[in-house]
Order: structure tokens, then C-alpha cells, then sequence
């Protein structure tokens, strides 16, 4: 949390409870990236929110980072996960890399993005799901809405992961929605090696708007084994050892 | 077949040409002629309708067995049980040797009307049985082309009833032998003469039975199914002295009913696993509603907003006048005692979710994923129920040590390369029609063809690649084949992932 004078934190719990953030009833899940935590309006995403997330360039069509991000944050969540597609292609055993393992997530395939809302919705408004995730391309304001009111009531983080069939429909990104922050993460170049290969995976993430909050963006290393993202070495100004603590190194 | 398949079922013999030719002797009058007879019978010339001694002429080591259409039908119905606890709530048997399903309102749940045909060809292979499936809008029709129309599964669209049954001989019609052979006489050979034809000299020759069968078949008449029934089904019938047909009034009695079922299951100490609900609508059609259950269930609330779910699927026309609930499915549900909140923190319960999700979108859309011992990516996973037991002895993890694609793509994308044989990986890739510079990557990890499980697979190799571009893309590729030795593969390269 950013220290702010109690009067300002006050105010913005009285306005938190007026617009309907929800983020005092239910708390915040920081990213444990301090860099990120710090410009976030509450030190981490809200929970019992609905968020948005998208693949920048080639990733608005394949979801590849957006679903590994996505994942890492449902990883670290208590419970089980809901994840709503309408194109089969989620690999699970590449989302147990990201410390989602599978019996930690309940696949719901539906035909069209219509049903894919209507299953998130009935996940977020039951309660005892840890994060529910939906592949969709159209996400509506009414829509947004209506997921963002349903996880406000049981407190569940709901993930709307947008993914288009063309690259061209991203542009429907642009369009509002209710939820309360919205992330793109792009893929990067990995972290380079010393030897061939590739390193670990690196993605620009930006935050494109969040509500009573600023956008920007940050180059952060991909999600490790647990879930967590990681600030890259020459970004932290620090060796990667010293960035030890609660991140654990798995490249 | 069906004598035929239950005797060989009974016998549990597997190969069928070990033990040769089988037939099924019936009396006809105080001739012993053939009533049934196995493929390999068939192959030697056997036909049913032969004389029994005229087979024995033919063929010497003949196994004969006496016809029990008993023990037959009997088995029939347990097989249109099994059926009707899966496939669909109207099931009847079509003696001697056929099974009718009404499928309206069940082929969502089992992903649509061609992979539930495919599924129930496969079920029913694997249990030995012989079978032709048809599926047309009208039971005669189906009848028709199950057992006249051509080998394998059949699916009429909708309105391609009279195309479809035009060519078929007019036994297929399910008339008497007599009037088969009469109408035989006057130069009618197929279904489609009979169609254009005056009924009036039909009717006066044969009998309002033609006219009738031939509009059953084209679907003009409706010919209900009278569904089958176990014994000891807990069934709730109500009946309405006037129609219903409000979805508010549906539902409240939708309610009741499910209060009663409950109190019986109950009294039984069962719970439910799968329901149906039949509305018989005053146009003498029925229209039916089923659920099913994850774990049994027995709580009135939670069964009753699963039907009124899905209340705007059923049409109820001009009006219900019955309305008949049956746990078609039902297990022991017996109270098991909770588990203290001060000990450990309680699972929360989803089983009333996947309910609400499985009845909505179909059984087979709501899954988790279980790791299967094999290092095809492709078949290195399943998909299992959602509240199946994943703890159980027998289920892994998927080894760690390689990176795994967050996405997979259905099936591998031929791409253009330009590699280095054997072993380095691709300088640029061509795929979806943009060429993209290969900045660095990892691999070979080789995969072996699974030759324990597949002859093709005896030789086969994949080599898989993770390779990045200039943009910071990942992609998983492999080629077919060691880079050396043609008869590994073709050499080919294919796209298979995406990386996050």
C-alpha cells in the first residue's frame, strides 16, 4: 500500500463503498512485485472484482502470455478455478507449469460467448470457486456488468481473459466495460542466456486503465512455477539472487 | 442378429470365427427352418428362411441352437434399460430385434446428433452387438432405414424423410407378409411407388394398415412410443384436469413433483443421479425434460431450479394434461456426517454448479483435465468427470522438467522451414502466411512413436523444438522424423503450441 493520509484513505473507502468497488469488503491480491503493487490503487488486484485481460499483437488471437498471466494469478488464489473456453486449446499440462495443477481446475467448453457468460456468471455467484476465467471475444458493458456486480456478491475474482478470432477485432478493446482494471501483456524477447536457448519468458505488461487508479507499463519476467511474476534482474538493479525472498527461481 | 449376438455374448466368446458357423433352427409349421445365423454362417451361403437340413447339407460341422424368442426379447428389454439410464427418457423395445429411442431434447447432452450415434455405435460394438442406427424424424422411418438403408449410421435431416425413404423395398414398411406380397403382384416395388399412389383402391384392397404405416413412416401421423419402464422405478405422475401450459404454472407443478420424489427417495434412502420429466401434451405428443446429477441428490430446491432452468426448452403446444417425474438413475444416499469446521477448512461444495453448468451446456462440456502416461503431448491428457476422484492410486503429473505450451493447437499446423538436418532447429518458420526469424531456441526433445500401442507408430520420431522470434513470439514446433532415417517420418514441419 502507498502511505496516504487517513483522511484520503477514508474519503476513498466512502467512495469505494458508493461506486461499488468492492475492493474494502474483500480485500486485494498483490502481485508480491513491489514495482507493480505500488502503482496499483489498493497494492493489488481486487478481489471480488471482474478484471480484463488481453493478448497484445499476435497474443489477441492466441492468448498464449495473457492465459499463462491470468493462470499465475488464479494460481495463487485459494480453491478451485473455473475456466470457461469456447476454442478447446488450453494445454493443461503447460498450466501446471504456472502452478495451476489440474486438479485445481474445472473446464467448462461452451458453443458460443453468450453460454461462456452465462457459465461465468453462475461461477462467480456461487461463492466457493478460488477465480473464475472466461475466454470471450464481445464483453458488453451490460455483460461486464453484470459479471462485475455477481463478484462483488461472493467475492470471487472473476478474469475475463479477451481473445478475438482476427487480430483485427481487438480493436474492440477499446470499447468500456465494468471491469476494474484492464491489462494487455505481450510477449517479449526472453532474458538472455550465455549459452543457446531460451531463457525466462518475458512479457510487457500494461495496464491500460483501472479505475481510480493510473495506467503504465512494466517489463516483467513470465509467471515461475508458483504463480509469481518477477522483476527482470538489470530492471531491479539488483542480482537475481538478492530478489530471492517469496520468488522462487525456476527458469 | 440379435439371437445371434446374445448367444454369443452369453457364451462370452470374443473371435467369432474360432467356434464356426451358428444358427438359430425355428419351427415354422412342422418345417425347422433358420431364424437366425451368424456372419460367418452367412459367408457360406446360408440364408434365414433356409430348412434346417438343407443347411446341414451345406454345411457339415453346422452348430445349431434352438430359437428361444423368450430369453431374446428379455434380453432386448435389459438392453433398452441400459439405454434408456443413458441415452435418452423414451426408450422401447421394437421386437423381435430392434430398440426405439425418442432422442428429442437428449442429443445436446451428448454433444449433438452425430457424435451421440457414434458414441452409442461405439458402445455397442465394444459390447459385442451388432448393430445399424438410423435416426429420422419419425419412428417408422428410422425403423425403415435401420434395417433397409445402407451399413452404418444413418442421420436424415430434418425434411429428408421422403427423399431418403423413397428407394427402400416395402418390407421396410412394417406390414404384414400378405400385403408385402400382394402389393408385389400389382407391380409395386419400392416405398416411393407406394407414395404418389390414390389411397382410396389401396384402402379398399389391403386395409387402412398401408395408408396408416406409409403416413407413419413419412411422419404425417404421430405414433407415440410407449416407454419402457422398470420395475421399482420411483416414478411421481400427476395429471391436470385442464391443461397447463404457463411457464409459472409448469414450474409450481414442477415443484410439487419434486417434493414428492423426494419424500420417496427418501423413504428409500436413495438419491437421485439422473431424472426425467414427460409432458404429455393434449396433441398426444410428449415432450421431456432430463437432468442429471453429479453426486445423488435428494434436496428439493436444488433439483427444482435445474428443471426450471431449462423450462423455455419445452414446448408445451396447446397444453399439458400429464406431467410424469422418474429418477431414472437413482444411488444410495445415506447422511454422512460433516466434517468440523475447527479442524480443517471444508471444501466448499460444487457439486450444485456443475449440476446447473452440466445440465445447461451438456455432460461432456464440463471436465477436468487428468494426466495419461504417454509422451504424445496430444494424448498425455484426459478428460474426466468434475468431481471425479483425482487422488485415487493411478493418476499422475505430467513430468516437469520440459516446458509445456500454455496453448495447443487442435491438431499440428504444416509449416515452411529452412532447417539444418538433423538436429538444429529451423533458421525461419512460414506459418499462417508470415515468415518469422528464428532468434533462438531449444531442443531437440525427441518423442517416440507409441510402437507398444500402434504398428504405424513402430519407427516414428518427433523432434520438438522451442524456438522464439524477433518479436518475443515462443512456438512449439516438431518434425517428423529423426532428420536421418526417412522411414522415421517425413521430415515434415509442424507447428504444435504456443508459449506464454
Amino acid at each position: 500500500m502507498p502511505a496516504v493520509r487517513p483522511a484520503l484513505a477514508e474519503l476513498r473507502a466512502r467512495i469505494g463503498q458508493i461506486d461499488g468497488t468492492g475492493a474494502r469488503q474483500h480485500g486485494v491480491l498483490p502481485f508480491g512485485v513491489r514495482e507493480l503493487d505500488r502503482r496499483l490503487p489498493q497494492g493489488g488486484l481486487s478481489l471480488g472484482a471482474l478484471h480484463e485481460v488481453a493478448g497484445g499483437g499476435q497474443g489477441a488471437v492466441d492468448g498464449a502470455a495473457a492465459a499463462c498471466f491470468v493462470a499465475g494469478i488464479a494460481a495463487r488464489m485459494k480453491g478451485q478455478v473455473l475456466w470457461c473456453v469456447t476454442q478447446a486449446d488450453l494445454f493443461a499440462p503447460g498450466l501446471a507449469q504456472v502452478g495451476l495443477p489440474p486438479e485445481r481446475v474445472i473446464h467448462v467448453e461452451a458453443g458460443d460467448d453468450i453460454s461462456v457468460l452465462a457459465a461465468m456468471e453462475e461461477g462467480l455467484r456461487h461463492g466457493g470457486l478460488g477465480a473464475v476465467v472466461g475466454d470471450v471475444a464481445r464483453l458488453s458493458m451490460t455483460a461486464s456488468r453484470r459479471l462485475h456486480l455477481a463478484a462483488k456478491g461472493s467475492g470471487t475474482i472473476g478474469l475475463a481473459l479477451r481473445r478475438w478470432r482476427r487480430q483485427a477485432d481487438a480493436s474492440d478493446f477499446g470499447q468500456p466495460t465494468a471491469a476494474m482494471t484492464r491489462w494487455r501483456v505481450s510477449e517479449l524477447p526472453s532474458a538472455p542466456l550465455p549459452v543457446p536457448g531460451i531463457g525466462r519468458a518475458r512479457w510487457l505488461v500494461e495496464l491500460i486503465r483501472a479505475r481510480a487508479g493510473d495506467s503504465f507499463d512494466l517489463e516483467l519476467e513470465a509467471c515461475d512455477g508458483a504463480g509469481h511474476l518477477r522483476l527482470p534482474a538489470d530492471v531491479a538493479d539488483r542480482s537475481a539472487a538478492a530478489a530471492g525472498g517469496r520468488h522462487i527461481a525456476l527458469s | 442378429m440379435w439371437p445371434i449376438d446374445r448367444r454369443q455374448r452369453q457364451a462370452g466368446v470374443t473371435s467369432r470365427s474360432v467356434e464356426g458357423p451358428l444358427i438359430i433352427a425355428g419351427r415354422v409349421g412342422n418345417r425347422r427352418t433358420i431364424t437366425a445365423a451368424c456372419p460367418v454362417a452367412l459367408d457360406l451361403g446360408l440364408r434365414v428362411g433356409m430348412t434346417v437340413s438343407r443347411a446341414q447339407a451345406l454345411v457339415p460341422d453346422l452348430r445349431i441352437e434352438a430359437d428361444d424368442a423368450g430369453a431374446d426379447a428379455a434380453a432386448l428389454e435389459r438392453l433398452a434399460l441400459w439405454l434408456l439410464q443413458r441415452v435418452a427418457p423414451i426408450v422401447s423395445t421394437d421386437p423381435p430385434d430392434g430398440i426405439v429411442i425418442d432422442s428429442t431434447g437428449a442429443d445436446h447432452l451428448h454433444g449433438g446428433e452425430a457424435t451421440m450415434l457414434e458414441a452409442l455405435a461405439g458402445k455397442l460394438a465394444l459390447s459385442g452387438i451388432t448393430a445399424r442406427l438410423a435416426l429420422a424424424d419419425s419412428w417408422g422411418a428410422a425403423h425403415a432405414l435401420a434395417r433397409h438403408g445402407a451399413d452404418g449410421v444413418i442421420i436424415i435431416p430434418p425434411g429428408g424423410l421422403e427423399a431418403a425413404l423413397a428407394p427402400l423395398p416395402l418390407e421396410a414398411l412394417r406390414l404384414p407378409a400378405a400385403t408385402v406380397a400382394g402389393l408385389r403382384d400389382l407391380g409395386f416395388e419400392t416405398i416411393g411407388d407406394l407414395m404418389d399412389q390414390p389411397r382410396a383402391p389401396l384402402t379398399r384392397r389391403f386395409g387402412e394398415a398401408l395408408c396408416r404405416r406409409l403416413d407413419q413412416a413419412r411422419g404425417l401421423t404421430s405414433e407415440p412410443i410407449a416407454p419402457l419402464r422398470p420395475e421399482g422405478l420411483i416414478e411421481i405422475r400427476r395429471a391436470f384436469a385442464e391443461p397447463v401450459a404457463a411457464p409459472e404454472t409448469i414450474a409450481r407443478y414442477i415443484g410439487k413433483l419434486v417434493v414428492q420424489l423426494c419424500a420417496e427417495l427418501a423413504a428409500k434412502g436413495l438419491g437421485a443421479r439422473r431424472l426425467d420429466l414427460l409432458c404429455s401434451r393434449i396433441d398426444n405428443r410428449t415432450e421431456v425434460l432430463r437432468v442429471g446429477l453429479a453426486v445423488p441428490q435428494r434436496d428439493p430446491a436444488r433439483l427444482t431450479r435445474l428443471f426450471c432452468d431449462r423450462i423455455v426448452t419445452l414446448d408445451p403446444g396447446l397444453g399439458i394434461e400429464i406431467m410424469t417425474l422418474t429418477a431414472t438413475i437413482a444411488e444410495p444416499l445415506v447422511p454422512r456426517q460433516a466434517a468440523t469446521s475447527l479442524l480443517e477448512e471444508t471444501a466448499p461444495d460444487l457439486s450444485g454448479l456443475i449440476d446447473t453448468l452440466s445440465n445447461r451446456l451438456g455432460a461432456r462440456s464440463v471436465f477436468r483435465f487428468a494426466a495419461v502416461a504417454s509422451d504424445v503431448p496430444e494424448r498425455a491428457i484426459i478428460r474426466i468427470p468434475p468431481l471425479a476422484d483425482t487422488a485415487a492410486p493411478g493418476t499422475e503429473a505430467w513430468p516437469d522438467h520440459w516446458p509445456r505450451p500454455a496453448r495447443l493447437l487442435p491438431r499440428p499446423e504444416l509449416i515452411e522451414t529452412m532447417a539444418l538436418l538433423p538436429d538444429h532447429p529451423p533458421r525461419w518458420i512460414l506459418w499462417r502466411g508470415v515468415r518469422r526469424h528464428v532468434q533462438c531456441a531449444d531442443g531437440p526433445e525427441r518423442i517416440f512413436g507409441e510402437w507398444w500401442k500402434r504398428d504405424a507408430e513402430a519407427q516414428a520420431v518427433r523432434d520438438y523444438f522451442r524456438i522464439e522470434d524477433e518479436a518475443g513470439a515462443r512456438y512449439w514446433i516438431f518434425r517428423q522424423g529423426d532428420g536421418e532415417d526417412r522411414a522415421t517420418g517425413s521430415h515434415r514441419w509442424f507447428l504444435h503450441g504456443i508459449f506464454g
